[in-house]
């Protein structure tokens, strides 16, 4: 046991090296290619010649200009959407309801909630089938282009609904911090109406706690591309997803062009934040006067009203699609502008089943290892602060976000460089790596608040028992914290089920999971079927969830002590 | 009755500021709790009839858990899920009990002052000031105007309290008295009709107590703003010199 606490203290720097030696390399693996060297390919010489191709490129310009847009407006509405939420509803029983609906939502994986946005509204979707024939007067689908539309309107809704859960989740674990409570209740008590005193009491202190995660949403907004691929416009489409294309192209001398591209991207990402940040002082200097001019009403009820219409029009959206991916994967046919598909049939799923088998145990398989890895790092990383009586540092938090915030494409595509040069093969071993690159942030994130906030008197009374650190971690901290673990698990798992890029680019396109089969199949015309595997990613991270939740009630249910503190 | 001279240092008018006379204070009334009942579930927590002059402090002692900061909540507002209360809080004929905290003008003091950490000192205390110009006037130059009243105004008060010259400082940088010191004022600036005391002088240490203590109940005096204390400090029921109520510990 005397290798207990060395073995602790190195775990927070095994976490650093996982998150940031790839994200370095990676990088360092698209600068050389993009600048004419790699010699595995022929390139023995620094050129700016690839970047003239790119320049050159039709459409890089809207490509670039789609990427800026996505980032930037679905984040700004999706902060929207959460803060009116959360000043509509302080203090009441709609927000501990939402809190506890939160944890599922977050596990929708991404593509699940794209394809469900797209069947949707798209113009035969649930949406226009409920308004047809009647108010709409359509008898056959409307003639507009969705997914896809030139805008990247479909895009920015896809992202807001998985980012809204986000960020409301990371509000609400901030708002303790910034006192909420202790300052909305000093505000009204001062004359301000709730929301007004929301805006003037808590948001100035709540949105520093938040802008990592903030920052965290508008770079995987800038750069993200199974959403994208699902919902974006296609000619030409988001950088993202035209540096997967280069990536994917037969001739392999598209690789210099696409290790360009990917530093674009990187620098696009770059601008969004940059962009963002000149935003939020604007937003500072602006609103100083006001903070202090002794206003106690603004425009209160519309503002809450605002939030009530905000929250209601997201759930609808979550609810529409899921209800959307049920009825399709069910449906035998389903004539326009009927609003229910008859007969019923099992047939896609009998279909699907034999299929299904490959990616969902390669599926299953990539989550627990990747989460497993993720979960022993963070919990070691955490209980070295309680070893070493110090937090940790701000530089080491930057560490965390940093897979969150550098484009993968731009990453992941130098890694994927790296391991060509060293001659290794690409498998399930570097997937699961990569994945834990996106795991190990989220597990650590949701479990950090529990394990920090743990009563430190009961490590005391461990210790004046006589009982050794390591016996103190695994007979008295780990079980008293069995429940956010499995929430934690459950998290990093669904973090991993949802993961597209990855798994294509570090198994070479060579492994297949639920993810990636969904992606491909939502741009073939198949429905049914996809909405089949929509459903599966679905359902494997819920399982988890519901495992989360049903194994301490069932391991531990004469102790609710521990289930409830 | 008192206007609000008792913002400026001896008792001197303050004609210049926006708290000239003419601003009628809403003070001289009675804050009466009728028949209040707060109960846990199905659980009674306390019961209480009384009323308090304007001007006088009552303190309500009792140990920890017999519900007395849920009262406090209750009669601010801020009542919490799991309790519910009843009866009537009147102020100059006006039941609050069904109004939204923000119009009850019911001025709350912590036990942590919760200053703002967003804002300076002045800002907490202009935070609390109400806002004197209705938007029509809000021209330009009355703006200005404006805002100048407001920072002589934050001035006279961080005068008042020993403070002057400290409108631009960050309050982390205020010792624990002065930040209590600038709570108390910004609850005052917000022109309370009474005064609700959350254990307002437990963290302070002993010496800082006395002063405080001497601080608070002389403007509530002067105001003639009828106060509930809730403590279980017998000093504090004590230099409050008013009427105690003992709440024991109920079934």
């Amino acid at each position: 046991m005397r290798l207990f606490s060395p073995t602790i203290r190195t775990i927070p720097w095994l976490a650093m090296a996982l998150l940031s030696l790839p994200v370095a390399g990676g990088l360092a693996g698209v600068l050389a290619p993009a600048l004419g060297w790699l010699p595995a390919l022929g390139g023995n010489e620094l050129t700016l010649e690839h970047w003239r191709t790119l320049v050159a490129t039709p459409g890089l310009a809207d490509m670039v200009r789609l990427s800026l847009s996505a980032g930037l407006a679905s984040a700004l509405i999706s902060l929207a959407i959460v803060m009116l939420f959360l000043g509509a509803f302080a203090e009441t029983r709609a927000l501990a309801l939402v809190r506890r609906l939160l944890s599922p939502l977050l596990a929708v994986p991404h593509a699940a909630a794209a394809i469900g946005i797209a069947f949707l509204l798209a113009p035969s979707g649930l949406a226009s089938r409920l308004l047809s024939p009647w108010p709409s007067g359509w008898d056959t689908p409307p003639d507009y282009l969705f997914p896809g539309d030139p805008w990247g309107l479909g895009l920015i809704i896809g992202l807001v609904i998985k980012e809204v859960p986000f960020l409301l989740l990371m509000s609400l674990a901030a708002l303790p911090q910034c006192q909420a409570q202790a300052r909305l209740r000093l505000a009204r008590s001062l004359g301000y109406a709730p929301v007004t005193a929301f805006a003037k009491a808590v948001l100035p202190g709540l949105y520093p706690l938040i802008r990592l995660p903030i920052y965290a949403v508008i770079a995987f907004a800038s750069a993200n591309v199974e959403v994208a691929m699902i919902l974006g416009p296609t000619t030409p489409p988001p950088l993202a997803v035209a540096v997967v294309r280069w990536i994917n192209d037969p001739d392999l001398s598209m690789r210099f062009v696409a290790s360009a591209a990917a530093l674009l991207q990187l620098g696009v990402t770059l601008a969004a934040l940059g962009l963002w940040w000149l935003g939020e002082r604007l937003v500072a200097s602006l609103s100083r006067t006001a903070l202090t001019g002794g206003r106690r009403e603004a425009g209160d009820r519309l503002w809450a009203g605002a939030g009530g219409l905000a929250t209601l029009l997201a759930v609808l959206l979550l609810g529409g699609s899921l209800m959307g991916l049920v009825l399709w994967s069910l449906a035998a046919w389903w004539p326009f502008p009927a609003a229910l598909p008859s007969p019923l049939s099992y047939h896609a799923w009998q279909g699907a089943l034999p299929g299904l088998k490959e990616p969902l145990t390669q599926t299953a398989l990539i989550g627990l290892a990747a989460t497993g890895l993720s979960l022993l790092l963070t919990v070691g990383a955490l209980e070295a602060e309680h070893l070493r009586h110090r937090g940790m540092a701000a530089w080491a938090e930057l560490v965390l976000y940093l897979p969150l915030v550098v484009p993968p494409v731009a990453f992941l595509f130098g890694l994927v460089q790296l391991q060509v040069q060293a001659g290794l093969a690409p498998g399930a071993l570097a997937v699961i790596l990569a994945h834990s690159l996106f795991v190990l942030p989220y597990v650590f994130l949701s479990l950090a608040e529990s394990y920090r906030r743990l009563d430190p008197r009961w490590a005391q009374v461990a210790a004046s028992l006589g009982h050794s650190q390591a016996s103190l971690f695994w007979r008295v901290r780990l079980p008293l914290l069995t429940v956010p673990i499995l929430t934690a698990a459950a998290v990093g798992f669904s973090v991993s089920v949802g993961q597209y890029l990855p798994t294509l680019l570090m198994s070479a396109g060579r492994l297949s999971t639920l993810t990636t089969e969904a992606v491909s199949l939502a741009s073939g015309g198949d429905r049914r079927l996809t909405a089949v595997y929509a459903l599966m990613q679905l359902l494997l991270p819920a399982l988890g969830f519901a495992l989360a939740l049903a194994l301490p009630r069932l391991l531990m249910r004469h102790r609710s002590g521990v289930l409830n503190p | 009755m008192t206007s609000l001279d008792a913002f400026s240092p001896g008792g001197t008018p303050q004609t210049s500021t926006e708290h000239s006379a003419g601003d009628d204070l809403a003070t001289g009334h009675s804050l009466i709790l009728e028949n209040i009942r707060i109960d846990q579930g199905s659980r009674p927590l306390l019961s209480l009839n009384t009323r308090i002059a304007p001007g006088e402090v009552l303190t309500l002692m009792g140990p920890s858990g017999v519900g007395k900061s849920t009262l406090l909540a209750y009669l601010a507002g801020f009542l919490a899920p799991a309790f519910s209360g009843q009866g009537r809080v009147l102020l100059n004929d006006r039941d609050l009990s069904r109004l939204p905290a923000e119009t009850r003008q019911l001025g709350l003091l912590f036990q942590d002052p919760l200053l703002f950490p967003h804002l300076s000192v002045g800002g907490n205390l202009a935070f609390g000031m109400p806002r004197n110009v209705s938007r029509k006037k809000a021209l330009k130059g009355e703006r200005k105007a404006t805002r100048q009243v407001r920072g002589e105004a934050i001035e006279a008060a961080l005068e008042e309290i020993g403070l002057a010259g400290f409108a631009d400082r960050d309050p982390t940088t205020l010792s624990g008295g002065q930040r209590a010191r600038v709570a108390l004022m910004r609850v005052l600036l917000s022109r309370p009709c009474a005064m609700l005391l959350d254990e307002p002088f437990s963290k302070l240490d002993a010496s800082l107590r006395h002063e405080m203590r001497s601080l608070v109940f002389t403007r509530v005096q002067r105001l003639g703003l009828p106060t509930l204390m809730v403590t279980h400090d017998e000093a504090d029921a004590k230099a409050a010199g008013g009427p105690v109520i003992e709440l024991g510990a109920q079934y």
